[in-house]
């Protein structure tokens, strides 16, 4: 009788041993994740996209130099956090990839639809997100301040909001599923809540990024449109009015937060 | 031809921390494409890393380091104003140096 409580007792204290010793995944995460910040590759876009932009390409043999991204003609410190908002030359409401679309077709002389068209990592692509990396590492630590004051902005806040909720696909589930609540994860990853602001540098403010795992840099064109693939749908498309509405949602959203792009990612 | 190397040196008492980022892809050589054939094998075998062009570093590398590596190291006695320089080499033959100053 006395050697079996003693058994128990060693056991209690083995469990509670284990417990103490053990990191919770969240902090093993963090770790991980900081070791990363030291030798992030985004670095490597950025020199590439900061070259790009001043290089004379396109049909045209022009540079982006004189693109107008949103605070005049070659502004690009600021823009960052300001996208996406309306442009009144295009009429439309634009985030970054679409605006340099349309500063590539414009300017440079290069085929928007083609380039829109050309699947995520190759071709024209690559300097698309390129340059897009670049361009938000220029505004990197300042705070999301997106326009509503137009008409076409305040309905595309509306409508990435309603696309954001939209229940659909084979799994019949829609962004808000698992972005809607706090503290939820998906494995080992966090899933922040984008139905409200989710603060510096999470969910929206963290893309472009580069991902560890399959060592890509990732715009937030290709981040929402692989949600939609994660969603069993087909891509709506790059620069596609459904995802620049959801940015619109998910930028305002971010109101007041700081951008950290371009991030590491897993 | 490659993309340029992000180098980073930072002199801190009587040694320099170095960081460097490279571009390259890494292809282990055992991965399959698409279509099921083997992506031929691509990546750097050789690292050498110098101060004020004398060598204080050689690495043989291989095929399990990642893409875009990344390599920090310190070199004793390095001091501001030095130049440090670092080669790589891949089994391609195609080679990049780039050049920093220890700040």
């Amino acid at each position: 009788m006395k050697s079996k409580t003693c058994v128990s007792l060693l056991l209690i204290f083995g469990f509670s041993a284990g417990v103490f010793a053990q990191k919770s995944a969240v902090q093993s995460i963090e770790e991980y994740r900081a070791m990363l910040q030291d030798g992030n590759p985004s670095d490597l876009f950025e020199a590439k996209g900061e070259d790009l932009w001043k290089q004379k390409r396109g049909p045209k043999k022009v540079s982006l130099e004189q693109c107008d991204l949103g605070k005049g003609p070659g502004v690009v410190k600021g823009v960052f956090t300001e996208l996406p908002r309306f442009f009144a030359d295009t009429n439309r409401v634009q985030d970054l990839e679409s605006r340099l679309l349309t500063c590539m077709e414009t300017l440079q002389g290069l085929s928007a639809a083609d380039i829109a068209k050309t699947p995520f990592g190759k071709g024209e692509q690559n300097n698309l997100t390129a340059l897009a990396t670049w361009i938000s590492a220029e505004s990197k630590g300042m705070k999301f301040n997106l326009s509503q004051a137009h008409p076409q902005e305040r309905t595309f806040f509306e409508v990435g909001k309603r696309l954001f909720f939209q229940r659909g696909g084979p799994h019949d589930f829609s962004c808000a599923t698992c972005h809607g609540q706090d503290e939820k994860r998906i494995r080992l990853q966090d899933l922040p809540n984008l139905t409200k602001n989710p603060g510096d540098g999470v969910g929206f403010a963290a893309w472009p990024a580069y991902r560890v795992s399959n060592g890509q840099m990732w715009g937030m064109q290709q981040r929402l449109n692989d949600c939609y693939r994660q969603q069993r749908f087909p891509y709506p498309g790059f620069g596609s009015d459904a995802t620049i509405a959801l940015a619109v949602y998910l930028g305002v959203n971010s109101q007041g937060s700081a951008s950290v792009a371009p991030a590491i990612k897993r | 031809m490659a993309d340029p190397m992000r180098i980073r040196a930072q002199a801190a008492g009587d040694k320099a921390t170095v960081r460097v980022l490279m571009s390259h892809e890494m292809e282990s050589g055992q991965r399959k494409d698409a279509t099921g054939n083997i992506v031929p094998a691509w990546f750097i075998q050789e690292v050498t890393a110098t101060l004020n062009g004398k060598v204080v570093l050689t690495g043989e590398w291989g095929p399990a380091v990642s893409k875009n590596p990344f390599l920090q190291f310190t070199i004793k006695g390095a001091k501001a104003g030095d130049k440090v320089g670092v080669t790589w080499k891949d089994n391609k033959g195609d080679s990049r140096t780039d050049e920093a100053t220890v700040s």
